[in-house]
């Protein structure tokens, strides 16, 4: 499935490399990436694609959300037709 | 493409906001389930309750991880139970009930509704019996919720009914006097009930329901509240477009929920309730939405006005949200349940007077509402009474959920805790309306019902 993932946090050296890591380890593709900073905050939104995953949905969840508090942000990861269906006729 | 904007419009809202599904309900038709036997009639409500909702709370974790989405009940609604037992006595009836609050344990669900009876136009042997039984059958279960129908446009006002239901609240409120009357938190009085409400207490599956089906309530307030707060002095046009337009992607949650839910099931989707539900937690209140829209506190004048513009504005959005939309589908102003409300009543902004005229214009009727424990049974069924005359006047949902909470009086506070929040016990009017209640018989149709 295609997902979306979220990470918000202070701006550090390494996040992207960090998630991006993870993602690999558990055999997630990357299909869309979008980052920046305001101030300093840092943002990055993913759009993934699950199926040939490692784990389960729910395992991904929770490891990203590890690999979020090893590199002091917040990792989130949703299914995309959440967004899709909100804002879309 | 990746719509940063949007992303973060939701994520805030779910994370700030209080945005959540409030509640997942299976309608499970127990009409195969009925017979004579009480032990038969027993074991086979058990068993297709836990059958058909066995995955139902799973489910619902699941989907509520996938999509992070907080889905906070997961429910079970039957049909109702004096349709189901022939010839049951009370006590029969009381079994019955002890069986649902087995069952909804087993599959782990928050409340199991549906012990219930349709009598607006008159009572059947086994419907008394079954409405004699709900003050014991709410003191000796937990999940069991019950509503009794004692009116509807068509029908007319079952006035007997009515007498009998403000005593069986008394009664239901004696029998768990040690937790305040708690019992009458799981009982409304209807009329012009509807067969597929996904909200407690009210919440059965109507004869005309298939066998089985999934429907979804959300709830937004936090939601609403916040983007209003942001058209600060917008005219009425723009106050309307912005709750139309949140309404829309509130519900949108709902359907989606809905529709996930149904596939991995195998169940039929019903419908998504757009009913805007509060809960006492900060930030998620319906009289908060009312006080943004610029009255000093809710109960001032313009309460009215207000609560109608804004149910009219959620029914819109949201109906353009959903394939199917029903259940109660309004607001909901839910005394105990919403932090504004309860400020208000403490303060003595908001009365029941007020509480009466609000019921005119949105979904649910007097609900959560914490009275002196001394109330008479007949002033419980002239309010009752009232409440059903509007509701069949207006061809529209009303409800009673009344706590006379034993030992209380006006200026002491209940807490029910949870999602049931805290109730500050409100004045009810000490005149005698003795006379007017022990009448009987009903109160006949109104002259626009007849449409054909």
């Amino acid at each position: 499935m295609k997902a979306i993932i979220t990470v918000l946090g202070n701006d550090k050296v390494g996040i992207i490399a960090g998630v991006s890591n993870t993602l690999k380890d558990l055999n997630v593709n990357i299909i869309d990436i979008t980052q920046t900073l305001f101030d300093n905050t840092f943002a990055m939104f993913m759009k993934v694609d699950t199926k040939n995953a490692t784990e389960e949905f729910s395992v991904l969840v929770s490891k990203l959300h590890e690999c979020g508090e090893k590199l002091g942000v917040s990792v989130t990861m949703q299914h995309e037709d959440i967004f899709n269906s909100m804002h879309k006729i | 493409m990746i719509n940063t904007g949007e992303i973060l419009e939701t994520i805030h809202m779910i994370e700030k906001e209080n945005l959540d599904i409030r509640t997942i309900t299976m309608g499970i038709s127990l009409l195969d389930c009925s017979g004579d036997d009480v032990d038969k009639v027993c074991s086979d409500i058990y068993n297709k309750i836990t059958t058909k909702a066995r995955d139902l709370v799973k489910v619902g974790q699941d989907i509520e991880s996938e999509y992070g989405i907080p889905i906070i009940n997961k429910r079970i609604s039957v049909t109702p139970i004096s349709l189901i037992g022939r010839n049951f006595s009370s006590d029969d009836f009381v079994k019955v009930a002890k069986t649902l609050d087995k069952a909804a344990k087993e599959v782990g669900v928050n409340f199991i509704g549906g012990y219930s009876a349709l009598v607006h136009k008159g009572f059947t042997n086994s419907e008394i019996n079954l409405i004699k039984s709900i003050p014991e059958a709410l003191a000796s279960t937990n999940l069991v919720c019950s509503s009794v129908n004692v009116g509807t446009t068509k029908a007319g006002i079952n006035m007997d009914a009515v007498k009998l239901m403000g005593d069986i609240i008394k009664q239901t409120a004696d029998l768990t006097k040690d937790a305040d009357g708690f019992g009458c938190a799981k009982l409304v009085v209807f009329a012009n009930a509807v067969e597929d409400n996904p909200f407690m207490a009210g919440a059965f599956h109507g004869v005309g329901e298939a066998e089985c089906v999934i429907n979804v309530g959300v709830s937004g307030p936090g939601v609403v509240k916040c983007a209003l707060e942001k058209v600060k002095d917008g005219d009425f046009e723009t106050l309307s477009e912005t709750i139309k337009k949140t309404a829309f992607k509130i519900t949108r949650m709902g359907q989606l929920v809905a529709k996930e839910a149904s596939k991995r099931l195998g169940v039929p989707y019903g419908i998504v309730d757009l009913s805007l539900a509060p809960t006492p937690a900060i930030g998620d209140s319906v009289a908060y939405i009312l006080e943004e829209m610029g009255l000093e506190q809710c109960g001032a004048h313009g309460t009215t006005a207000a609560l109608a513009l804004l149910n009219d504005a959620v029914k819109k959005g949201g109906v353009f949200a959903s394939s199917y939309v029903g259940g109660l589908s309004g607001a909901f102003i839910p005394v105990s349940e919403d932090a504004g409300m309860i400020d208000a009543v403490t303060k003595g902004s908001l009365s029941l007077e007020k509480l009466e005229a609000m019921t005119c214009v949105c979904s649910v009727g007097l609900d959560m509402i914490v009275i002196p424990g001394d109330t008479p049974a007949s002033t419980i069924s002239a309010i009752i009474a009232d409440e059903a005359a509007i509701g069949m006047i207006n061809c529209k949902t009303t409800a009673v959920r009344v706590i006379p909470a034993p030992g209380k009086e006006v200026g002491d506070v209940v807490e029910f805790g949870g999602l049931l929040g805290t109730g500050p016990v409100m004045k009810v009017s000490s005149l005698s309306s003795e006379k007017f209640i022990s009448r009987g018989g009903r109160i006949p149709a109104p002259i626009h019902s007849l449409k054909n």
